[in-house]
């Protein structure tokens, strides 16, 4: 059988950590109540010069260093964000740029909430599977922005990765893959907006649980899988509480989805939430793993995976980039002032 | 609306994004930013400058903490600004992000990273390019 699936892939995410505390006291709240109540101690923050842009070209280029693909045979790139720096003119421009990849290849960038990563990978192995590509990067990457004050101040997180999707040396394959989609307007952003607004309560049980425990038991259905077949598992992680009821709710374990969390320590990163998740699962994973993943974003839509890891990732230098784990050990704490500065909320025209 | 500079931008992509120079076939000297003509073999050299794209490893040779910033830049101060010897020869002045000033030392080994360097206010287009953070290969040891 012909195997089609991640073939490298690369992590990226901003140094700059704030705690939920600091931005709690700002604003005349408990810090310890938040934390408990979100699960998230401290998320990521990018620095002035970082954005959507430079975290997909970090991410991209930790994926080549870990494989000898040439990337002028990478023959489309997709990236998912809700914060594409441009409203017009294409992210996936400026990485093909970046990692050598131009001008013989296909284009675009994605939006779907948090789950524009995912979308990413399915398109990229479905024109690895028709035999239009040889290569395709499949990105998600956010720097999440929120209202000051907003309670998703605590989560808006910055940070992605970066998925090679191929035929050759597949490191896991893509078994299946199978997408839940309805209208449901649990959180949105309008065009030329800066901010997003949300539903409040209405963004748990009829929009992140109904689209996550649907997309996932039609996906074990299809695959003939029980929660129990796999290593791994990763939910989208909007705060560090819904993935893990969601799991439960499954019949995943927590020791099945703890290598793939990590919102309490990063984060919502939004487009990279899941795909970090599964980052951080390949950073570990061993021949023979089976990983499970559904993805979540607004509006909305789950998309989920089954994915089993072969022989080939022995062969792959996972040590020529930084692992999740790294990643998020080289940190450095800023104070809500930094932020603000940082995250351009003094912005006035 | 028209927005100036930005060819000139444009025409600097491969060197700002990729570290891309210039190698005299001649002698071999390898030159950043990238030169039409090698200053050694001059006349000899014409045509056979190659491109070579650098690895973006080097050492800082010296550096200096930017207190008063030009334009754009105000948002980032201080912020050190080094003299950075790339493996294969040429020195290039860049930005040292993902360090604590008093962490930036003289010989520390550096790699490129790629960053936003300007954009043109709010509407204009955003310039990206290299800037260099401490090396990933310390965090590998462990
Ligand atoms: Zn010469």
């Amino acid at each position: 059988m012909e195997q089609i699936g991640i073939v490298s892939y690369g992590a990226d995410i901003p140094r700059y950590r704030i705690k939920v505390e600091e931005i709690a006291s700002v604003w005349g709240k408990n810090g310890e109540d938040i934390k408990r109540g979100l699960g998230i101690n401290e998320k990521s923050v990018p620095s002035l010069d970082q954005d959507t842009a430079t975290i997909s070209v970090e991410a991209a280029r930790a994926a080549l260093k870990r494989c000898n693909i040439d990337p002028k045979n990478i023959g489309a790139i997709y990236i998912g964000s809700e914060s594409h720096p441009y409203a017009v003119k294409p992210t996936g421009t400026i990485v093909g740029e970046a990692i050598g990849a131009t001008p013989n290849l296909m284009v675009a960038d994605y939006e779907f909430a948090c789950k524009a990563g995912t979308a990413a990978i399915q398109t990229c192995n479905g024109l690895v599977k028709a035999g239009m590509i040889e290569y395709g990067l499949a990105i998600g990457a956010d720097t999440a922005q929120a209202a000051p004050g907003d309670a998703l101040e605590y989560s808006a997180a910055a940070g992605g990765a970066a998925f090679i999707i191929g035929k050759k040396d597949v490191i896991a394959t893509i078994n299946h893959t199978y997408s839940y989609t309805t209208d449901t307007p649990d959180f949105w952003r309008r065009e030329g907006r800066k901010y997003p607004a949300h539903g409040g309560r209405f963004t748990g049980a009829p929009a992140y649980f109904k689209h996550i425990t649907n997309c996932s038991k039609n996906l074990m259905k299809i695959a003939g899988t029980k929660p129990e077949d796999y290593n791994y598992a990763i939910f989208h992680q909007p705060n560090g509480k819904f993935p893990v009821t969601a799991a439960k709710m499954l019949g995943f374990s927590y020791d099945q989805i703890k290598q793939g969390l990590l919102c309490p320590i990063i984060g919502n990163t939004y487009s990279g939430s899941s795909l970090l998740g599964l980052a951080s699962v390949l950073d570990v994973a061993k021949p023979g793993d089976k990983i499970f993943l559904t993805s979540y974003g607004s509006g909305a839509g789950s998309d989920s995976f089954d994915i089993t890891v072969t022989d080939k990732i022995n062969d792959l230098s996972r040590k020529n980039a930084p692992s999740v784990a790294q990643l998020i050990e080289n940190k450095e704490y800023i104070n809500y002032g930094t932020y603000a500065k940082f995250r351009d909320i003094l912005y006035w025209e | 609306m028209t927005i100036g500079g930005v060819a000139r931008f444009w025409r600097e992509i491969p060197q700002r994004y990729n570290l891309i120079g210039k190698q005299c076939g001649s002698c071999g000297r390898i030159y950043f930013p990238p030169r039409e003509s090698c200053p050694y073999c001059r006349r000899k050299s014409i045509g056979k400058m190659r491109d070579i794209k650098l690895s973006g490893k080097g050492e800082i040779v010296t550096y200096t903490v930017i207190h008063v910033a030009p334009h754009n830049f105000e948002g980032q101060v201080p912020y050190p600004i080094a003299i950075v010897q790339l493996e294969e020869g040429p020195r290039i002045t860049a930005q040292i992000v993902d360090c604590k000033i008093e962490d930036v030392k003289i010989g520390m080994k550096v790699e490129y990273t790629f960053r936003r360097i300007q954009e043109d206010g709010y509407t204009g287009a955003i310039y990206y390019g290299y800037k260099f953070k401490p090396c990933q290969q310390k965090q590998n040891h462990q």
